[in-house]
């Protein structure tokens, strides 16, 4: 079902947790965003298409804190917020899930969860730098077992897993952390059929959890699959909202990514 | 892609979260490159022990420690530095940079006492860590490779050496550092000692610690420990810099054992490091390695040329069977990656 993109309040009076508005982003004379509007809701996948070139990424780098966007506003809960580097975006509980598997082979399982964020030891040998693999050992295989993801080994480096079990790392890492937005950035585009559908079940289980998502994917399949909300981008705009109630087809989709349906969506232009 | 691997996963499957065993990190630790290393070195240890009388007496062994302290305290550097992906070919003109700052600042000072040489050790570790602070600079801000930087800074550390000394020696060492270099305790060499405390120091810290963990994690993903909100430009200065302060360290004790400033002796010096860390089980590419691995990498060597002179064969040839046990090892490493990437 297309949603009207006038009114904000259509979303059962629910105020978005992630929210952009009138988002620009130029490099140099490329006007990469000319003024998009997103918005993702707790406990709900929001997943965000468009063609090659569409901006989805600039968007995404955007209000993860990668790129500094030449104008517009992003709020977080409803408060205004400005990130100058990723650190900032974490601090406000947004995590990114990037698609080329942000792990370090060389380390076991729980030293990648807790990468950047390692936990110390209490008192003097904490001040001094010693880590406290227990305890991030102890949260990692908790966190694991709470998305019911099984890992042969906590031991090894991770580049024993499999490419599906290095990816549910990478998630579980991002949900440990993340307390308001996960973004996910063709989080299935290197893995087979079985990981790929074994990676959708893990993300609807954290959307159980009650985070926002944000799913960027090519695979229209896999976005009808999971995707409560459908975003569309084309050059640099929001050009439909469809809410994913059965109603919605591929051709729906794709038809409004390529501006076929370019006459409905003359409205959203403006 | 292995599908069927995962297929045949039972998703309740949940092994790893019981604690490790003693048998599973036995193995573990028995399928690394520093144990078949330890073999080869316990190995060669038992030969020469056998065909010579000379070999395991207290004057050999202490002399076999004695020779590799430098290179020992050296190669904990360039574990560190290569761990995170980088090299450091400037160490052992650094050491003589080092070594003549010393010697210069206890000769122009003139007394002969612990305080002279508390002076010249300042000296020697500024000069270190000068040096190790540019190299990080070029690497982390200016994006120079490691391989130049340090190839650039190996020329002008020891240009510089030579203009500071007008191309001789300085022999003017206090004989409070050579009483220190030369003592020893329950017949343990001070030297010795100090590298054994540094070395252990570089162990705890490289693997106990976060900013161990930092080293692994820049040398294994830079850009996802840039992610992870690693700052990897600083660790790489950190890096750097303690190559550096490392090389001062060993240039105070070559100092106090030779009495010289040995400006022609550390031209092998960084390729002897790098030798011993790759020995060592310490991947090329970063990402992993330990410092026991550059331990034994540090003793293959100097067993085996010790055990040939010993044996009345040239010494040289332990050049050789290095440079071909060093290629095979890398060949390893490189083996075992490709499998585990499949």
């Amino acid at each position: 079902m297309r949603q009207d993109m006038g009114a904000s309040g259509v979303r059962q009076g629910n105020a978005p947790i992630l929210e952009a508005r009138g988002i620009v982003k130029h490099f140099g004379h490329v006007q990469a965003l000319q003024g998009v509007d997103f918005e993702a809701h707790a406990g709900e996948i929001t997943a965000m298409i468009g063609d090659n070139g569409a901006g989805k990424s600039t968007l995404v780098k955007i209000l993860s804190g990668v790129f500094k966007p030449t104008s517009g506003t992003i709020f977080v809960n409803g408060r205004e917020v400005s990130f100058s580097s990723p650190a900032d975006a974490h601090a406000q509980g947004l995590e990114t899930v990037y698609q080329d598997l942000s792990v370090a082979q060389d380390l076991s399982p729980a030293a990648n969860m807790f990468m950047g964020r390692e936990k110390k030891l209490p008192g003097l040998l904490g001040k001094l730098g010693f880590l406290d693999n227990v305890t991030m050992r102890r949260d990692s295989v908790a966190a694991f077992e709470r998305l019911k993801v099984s890992l042969k080994d906590m031991e090894t480096p991770i580049s024993s897993l499999s490419g599906g079990q290095r990816q549910s790392v990478a998630i579980c890492r991002s949900i440990m952390w993340a307390k308001s937005v996960v973004f996910m950035d063709e989080p299935t585009a290197a893995l087979g059929v079985l990981q790929t559908a074994r990676t959708l079940e893990l993300i609807r289980r954290i959307r159980d959890t009650g985070v926002a998502i944000v799913l960027i994917s090519h695979n229209m399949r896999d976005v009808l699959e999971v995707a409560d909300v459908v975003e569309v981008l084309r050059l640099g705009r929001r050009i439909a909202r469809y809410k994913n109630d059965g109603t919605t087809s591929v051709q729906d989709l794709v038809g409004a990514m390529t501006g076929a349906l370019d006459p409905v969506a003359e409205e959203f232009a403006a | 892609m292995s599908i069927p691997d995962t297929a045949v996963e039972p998703v309740t499957y949940m092994a790893g979260a019981a604690a490790p065993t003693t048998g599973k990190k036995l193995r573990a630790a028995m399928n690394s490159s520093p144990f078949y290393m330890l073999l080869i070195l316990i190995v060669l240890v038992g030969f020469f022990s056998y065909v010579s009388p000379n070999f395991a007496t207290t004057f050999n062994v202490r002399n076999v420690f004695l020779d590799a302290s430098t290179l020992m305290i050296l190669a904990i550097g360039m574990t560190y530095v290569m761990i995170s992906g980088g090299f450091d070919l400037s160490i052992g003109s650094v050491l003589v940079f080092s070594g003549v700052l010393a010697a210069k600042t206890m000769e122009w000072i003139g007394t002969d006492n612990a305080m002279t040489v508390g002076a010249g050790l300042l000296a020697a570790l500024v000069g270190g860590l000068a040096w190790g602070l540019f190299n990080g600079f070029c690497i982390s801000r200016l994006r120079v490779s490691a391989l130049i930087t340090t190839l650039g800074s190996m020329g002008s550390a020891l240009g510089l050496s030579y203009l500071l000394t007008g191309g001789s020696d300085v022999r003017t060492v206090p004989n409070t550092l050579i009483k220190i270099s030369t003592g020893s305790f329950f017949n343990v060499p001070y030297l010795v000692i100090i590298t054994v405390v540094f070395t252990i120091i570089g162990m705890v810290w490289l693997h106990m610690t976060r900013f161990g963990r930092h080293t692994y994690i820049v040398g294994s993903n830079p850009e996802a420990a840039r992610r992870a909100g690693i700052n990897v430009g600083n660790h790489q200065m950190r890096l750097y810099a303690l190559s550096g302060l490392l090389a001062g360290v060993a240039a105070m004790l070559s100092l106090g054992r030779f009495a010289t400033t040995t400006l022609e002796g550390h031209g092998n010096d960084p390729l002897d490091a790098i030798t011993a860390v790759v020995l060592g089980g310490t991947s090329l590419v970063g990402g992993s390695g330990t410092i026991i691995g550059t331990v034994i990498g540090v003793f293959i060597p100097a067993v085996l040329s010790n055990g040939f002179i010993i044996m009345g064969i040239a010494p040289f040839w332990q050049m050789v069977v290095i440079g071909f046990v060093v290629i095979a090892a890398v060949y390893a490493d490189q083996i075992k990656r490709s499998r585990r990437a499949a």
